[in-house]
């Protein structure tokens, strides 16, 4: 994903080549998932105890996911924890709903806006802070 | 898909709220910083990538022989308790990552446009974009040392807002400061709907 990597002393990768590790290798390919319209705050948990020995075929990216959404936490963080592209931690995601291993509670739709009682706690909060 | 839950009111399920508000504002004007003094953790970023998809709806004109390009956005977090946290965006600056703006601007609570006095059109584009989307925005006037002060209503005219979007001098380095913008914002929200927040 990055380009600053060592590998472009070599001659034969110069900026045209393009990131080293192309993004999507770890999906296989896959750009599209179940998790694509999953919101940058989308909060994933991990089912609990969840079996990941029941699924060999995951990578070990999947299972860390796993482990990082133990305490929910939202894809934003999930990308940036393990250093992946959003769009990638999506499809991951979708491997991961599928198999019935973590939930994804998505934030409120677009309509919707926070009532004056959470407005009134943010005020508060950042106040106090 | 019965694991995903589309939350209204998600206190009580052990998931917290989390709200969405961006930082934008031209090259410069000061978006890493604000997310900078703001945020509880050290700024973090991730990536999006641009695929085959988003290149056809967008004019990338030069790009076209690359199958993904990749865009760097900061984010930072403040936890409000823990029912309720806010992710503050910077915006990608460049006007090609407008595709990336609406998945940031989508249910976000509002914006922060940060103005440099010095290159105020810099910021025209994000004001563009919020009032074009009725995504409620409040505009912080970065005070960088060594630039000329104007006054607000000065650089209300110059920016032709409308009389209702609250200015805020500020400077983005400054945590206090900041907060003082991020308050206005959701005080601009609340009157918004009407439901002006009791001043505490």
């Amino acid at each position: 994903m990055r380009t600053d990597l060592p590998g472009h002393q070599h001659e034969w990768l110069d900026d045209d080549a393009g990131p080293v590790v192309r993004p999507y290798t770890l999906t296989g390919g896959r750009v599209y998932s179940d998790a694509n319209g999953f919101d940058l705050v989308a909060y994933v948990l991990a089912r609990p105890e969840p079996d990941l020995a029941a699924y060999p075929e995951l990578h070990p990216e999947h299972r860390l996911l796993v482990e990082l959404a133990r305490r929910g936490t939202p894809l934003v963080e999930l990308a940036s924890d393990l250093d992946l592209a959003v769009g990638v931690v999506r499809v991951l995601l979708g491997d991961l709903l599928s198999r019935g291993l973590v939930s994804v509670h998505q934030p409120p739709r677009a309509t919707y806006l926070p009532d004056n009682d959470i407005l009134k706690a943010v005020v508060d909060g950042l106040r106090a802070l | 898909m019965d694991s995903v839950r589309y939350d209204a009111e998600r206190r009580g399920h052990g998931v917290p709220i989390a709200l969405k508000i961006l930082i934008a504002g031209g090259f410069g004007a000061g978006k890493t910083t604000l997310v900078s003094a703001l945020s509880e953790v050290r700024p973090l970023q991730t990536e999006e990538i641009l695929t085959g998809a988003s290149i056809e709806t967008d004019d990338l004109s030069g790009v076209e022989t690359k199958s993904t390009t990749t865009v760097a956005m900061d984010f930072g977090r403040i936890t409000i308790n823990e029912d309720l946290q806010l992710y503050l965006f910077g915006t990608p600056g460049q006007d090609r990552f407008w595709f990336l703006w609406d998945e940031l601007a989508f249910g976000a609570l509002g914006a922060v446009v940060l103005a440099d006095t010095r290159r105020l059109a810099d910021c025209f584009p994000s004001i563009d974009y919020f009032e074009q989307r009725g995504i409620p925005f409040v505009v912080g006037v970065n005070c960088f040392d060594g630039s000329r002060r104007f006054s607000l209503e000065a650089v209300r005219r110059a920016l032709d807002l409308d009389p209702d979007v609250p200015m805020v001098l500020c400077d983005a380095r400054d945590r206090q400061s900041g907060k003082a913008v991020l308050i206005s914002l959701v005080e601009h929200v609340a009157r918004q709907r009407g439901e002006p927040v009791p001043a505490a």
